[in-house]
């Protein structure tokens, strides 16, 4: 052996690296990303799909008449037996492009409102978790380095926002705005407007994302290298940018399928309540809603989106899950009240 | 009036001669058991003066009385007025704004008190004491409401209700005539209640009553027990028969698709509630025999706010009644068997009603489909293409589907429409105060009692519309002053000759329709379903199924 090799520097992975490639061996995460991604693909494809299938999935087409082998098939079937009382939607076809999943009660391909639905739910989950994450990390890192009056405020805040039972805060929010809308100066949203259910849910949940955080910045806060910055004349939101928020990247990267998964959950919640997503808009939860009234006569109008709304959050939260560990095996963050 | 009175009393007595032996042997032979109904919710308040539900309504029939009632009959013989506590109807003098009633003797409230003129007197005061949902409508025309109404608190209907114990006479003054006086005075809210009943809502608490029935126990999350009167002796079987079970037990919190398999069970004998419509189909082909349809006096309908754009524009207006596709309408309500197409406004078999339809493919009597290009055209000719409309419904999977299907109209002829549910307790209200700027909404009337004006006049006229207020029952915003004269003319007619008075309403009932305030969407029809062991059911056009007039043993 020479001495030559041991001088030799190490090529060594950095941290992201050694994360990613942790991650890559956790086969439960990595299996439900697929899963997840597999379902974004496939909501995505809603309009091809509804192009396709020449549906339209918010119209109402009660008269609709498809063809199944060749013959005539209405959409709503009038029942024929004794008084002939009540209409029945079709049931699954099983056939792609062609009522697959059947019709709802307005005569509507049910896929193609999953597929928009699916849409539309991971939209307003996805822009609520941006909307949370940036208020929550926000408010928890001027809370956690300047602390003092500002953090006692901020907290108080956050405490009553937290008093509040989640579910109970966001119905009363939604019903608050869901006549007209919000108009606040020169901010104004109306009524039937998706930013509705993203900013509720996005609220609901920052002190989630902000506890935590400015639990994190505290300590932060206090170590060597941010007093070195101070003693510096580093000015204070350079030091947050700068030193404390690449410090605390890891677990808001970590935070991001948690939240999405909550706040599916919370928006399928609204709108199953009819305080979510506006029809003839779809969203899971009104799809539910609507299927709500079929569970006897067409019960998978209401199952396949509470099974794809369970399938999404499963899949998110084993990611997550899986994306902590692999990020900060020593992290305790986790959503919730415990 | 007088001879109509005359004629009905008349054939109230042929009716009661000939009803009486078959009541009498049923009675025998079917008497006795506890006959179980179910409801999502109680009816609110047990005071029958503030209570204004059907739910309500129908329950109070066979335990209170007023000084009339609506006949207890099959059908549209149910709309006929008939004496209750008082011996006859009234004597009417002083062109019609005196009428006269002579109190039956030998009737007792279930808490044993005996029925006097003071009861009476107290009653009607205690309607304007506690506010009574109507008493500044139903019962503003009597003499001293006006007082009553500015001041609840000291109400003594001075000169208005004037009793006399010694002749055992109440003489109600009214400060003009009022040819609807005695469908107002039979109904819950003027029952008559023992004169020590406090001047407020009782909630929870039953008031004793005169009739076959007491309420014998309330719990609003439980259900409410109905047993017999042990006072109540038979004194018209017209206006108050004795009714076939023992006790009425009304459970409330259960589903409606429980409750369906409950009665399916034989657990239960009736549900007020609505049957789901995804249970229609399996019910109309194995149950057939416990299934009751019977007409409704009531419209579906959408009124169109007549103040704000775009449908202050009546091309706007029409356009949208010509486009609406009505066989869909009946279609989402459960098919033609449970409802009916319409495009005007008095329902059918109702007094005033003539069959009309103008905004339909082939205009005349009846709607036969909807006529999209006429519809496309008004709108581009009213320059309000392309406006936002918002429709508001109630948060019910009918409601839900029927602004969804507008919505999908709307946006075919030229809209940008959206559908907002809102939750059922606060719809019909909100839709009705002009702060929410509601452009158009989906509600129901249901009539009070059987006269045109009740929906014409209280829906249309221009004294409905209130603006910023929750109690504007006139939704549209509608007022045509030349419809509105038109209206009280048929009002004043009505006094001395109901059928020109009809006649007179059926132009109203068209010019309105022409106008589209609203567009009438269909006239429902009511699906009882029943027990097996649920005899004898018989619907009354007034107050629906009569609970105590049916057997289950």
């Amino acid at each position: 052996m020479s001495n030559e090799a041991v001088a030799m520097p190490r090529k060594t992975r950095g941290p992201w690296a050694v994360a990613f490639a942790k991650l890559a061996t956790d086969r439960a995460a990595m299996a439900s990303l697929a899963v997840f991604l597999l379902i974004v693909l496939a909501c995505l494809s809603a309009p091809l799909y509804a192009k396709w299938a020449d549906v339209d999935p918010f119209a109402s087409t009660l008269d609709a008449v498809i063809q199944i082998d060749g013959a005539d098939v209405p959409v709503m079937e009038q029942s024929t037996e004794g008084l002939g009382l009540g209409y029945t939607p079709l049931g699954p076809t099983w056939r792609l492009g062609n009522y697959f999943l059947g019709a709802d009660s307005q005569g509507r391909d049910v896929m193609a409102r999953m597929l928009y639905g699916g849409l539309i739910s991971l939209l307003i989950s996805g822009a609520a978790t941006i909307f949370t994450l940036i208020l929550g990390t926000a408010a928890g890192l001027i809370a956690g380095y300047f602390g003092g009056v500002t953090d006692t405020v901020l907290s108080r805040l956050l405490d009553v926002l937290w008093a509040f039972p989640i579910y109970l805060l966001a119905i009363s929010l939604s019903i608050v705005t869901i006549a007209q809308g919000i108009s606040i100066g020169p901010i104004e949203i109306e009524s039937g407007s998706l930013w509705l259910p993203v900013i509720i849910i996005g609220i609901v949940y920052v002190p989630y994302v902000a506890r935590p955080i400015r639990g994190q910045v505290l300590s932060l806060r206090h170590s060597e290298f941010v007093h070195a910055a101070v003693n510096l004349g580093v000015p204070g939101w350079r030091i947050l940018w700068r030193d404390i928020l690449p410090n605390i990247t890891t677990t808001l990267i970590v935070f991001v399928p948690l939240m999405m998964a909550l706040n599916m959950l919370t928006e399928s919640a609204l709108s199953f309540l009819s305080i979510g997503v506006q029809p003839p808009a779809a969203s899971w939860g009104t799809i539910i809603q609507d299927g709500q009234a079929l569970l006897y006569t067409r019960p998978l109008v209401a199952l396949v989106p509470g099974l794809a709304i369970a399938v999404s959050v499963m899949a998110l939260n084993v990611f997550g899950d899986g994306l902590r560990d692999a990020l900060d095996p020593r992290s305790k963050v986790r959503l919730g009240r415990d | 009036m007088k001879k109509l009175l005359l004629a009905a009393s008349a054939a109230a007595l042929l009716a009661g001669t000939w009803l009486a032996p078959a009541q009498a042997e049923y009675l025998k032979e079917h008497r006795g058991g506890t006959i179980r109904l179910l409801a999502r919710s109680a009816a609110g308040t047990l005071d029958p003066h503030i209570n204004y539900t059907d739910q309500g309504w129908q329950m109070y029939q066979p335990i209170y009385d007023g000084l009339v009632a609506f006949r207890k009959a099959e059908g549209i013989d149910g709309f006929t007025i008939v004496p209750d506590l008082a011996e006859a109807l009234p004597q009417v003098s002083n062109d019609g704004k005196t009428f006269t009633f002579k109190l039956r003797k030998g009737i007792k409230f279930s808490s044993g008190q005996d029925l006097g003129v003071k009861d009476v007197v107290a009653s009607f005061q205690r309607i304007f004491k506690i506010s009574g949902p109507t008493s500044g409508t139903f019962y503003a025309g009597i003499v001293g409401a006006d007082k009553c109404l500015a001041d609840t608190k000291s109400c003594t209907l001075e000169g208005g209700v004037v009793g006399d114990e010694a002749a055992g006479t109440i003489t109600i003054n009214l400060t003009k005539p009022d040819a609807e006086i005695l469908y107002k005075l039979a109904l819950p809210h003027a029952v008559v209640l023992p004169a020590d009943t406090p001047a407020e809502d009782m909630g929870s608490k039953p008031i004793p009553s005169t009739g076959a029935y007491m309420i014998s126990a309330f719990d609003p999350n439980k259900g409410m027990t109905v047993s017999r009167n042990p006072n109540f002796k038979q004194w018209s079987e017209e206006a108050q028969p004795d009714g076939y079970p023992d006790v009425v037990q009304y459970d409330f919190g259960l589903s409606e698709e429980a409750a369906v398999t409950a009665i399916q069970n034989g657990e239960a004998d009736w549900m007020f509630d609505a049957l789901p419509s995804d249970r229609l189909g399996e019910l109309g082909s194995k149950s057939v025999d416990q299934l009751h349809i019977s007409p409704l006096s009531a419209w579906w309908y959408a009124p169109l706010n007549n103040r704000l754009a775009p449908f202050d524009n009546e091309k706007a207006r029409q356009a949208v009644a010509y486009a609406v596709d009505r066989n869909t309408l009946v279609k989402l309500f459960g098919g033609k068997v449970l409802a009916s197409p319409v495009c005007q406004v008095l329902p059918p078999d109702f007094p005033g009603h003539e069959d009309y339809c103008s905004f339909t493919k082939n205009p005349g009597a009846k709607w036969s489909a909807p006529d999209l290009d006429k519809a496309k055209q008004l709108v581009e000719e009213s320059g309000t293409k392309g406006q936002k409309v918002t429709i508001i419904v109630e948060d019910t999977a009918i409601s839900r589907s029927i602004g969804v299907y507008l919505q999908s109209v709307l946006t075919t002829i030229g809209y940008v429409a959206d559908v907002k549910p809102i939750s059922s307790n606060i719809q019909f209200t909100y839709i009705q105060n002009t702060n929410n700027k509601v452009q158009m909404s989906v509600t129901q009337w249901y009539k009070d009692y059987p006269a045109a004006s009740d929906f014409l006049n209280i829906l249309f006229s221009c004294a409905s519309f209130r603006e910023g207020s929750d109690a504007s029952i006139n939704i549209a915003g509608f007022c045509d002053k030349d419809i509105d004269a038109k209206m009280q003319k048929a009002l004043d007619l009505g006094v001395t000759d109901q059928k020109a008075a009809d006649k007179l309403w059926a132009e109203v009932d068209k010019q309105v329709t022409d106008k589209a305030p609203a567009v009438g969407l269909f006239t429902p029809k009511r699906l009882d379903f029943v027990s097996k062991r649920v005899g004898n059911f018989k619907f009354n056009r007034q107050f629906n199924w009569m609970i105590t007039q049916s057997w289950v043993q």
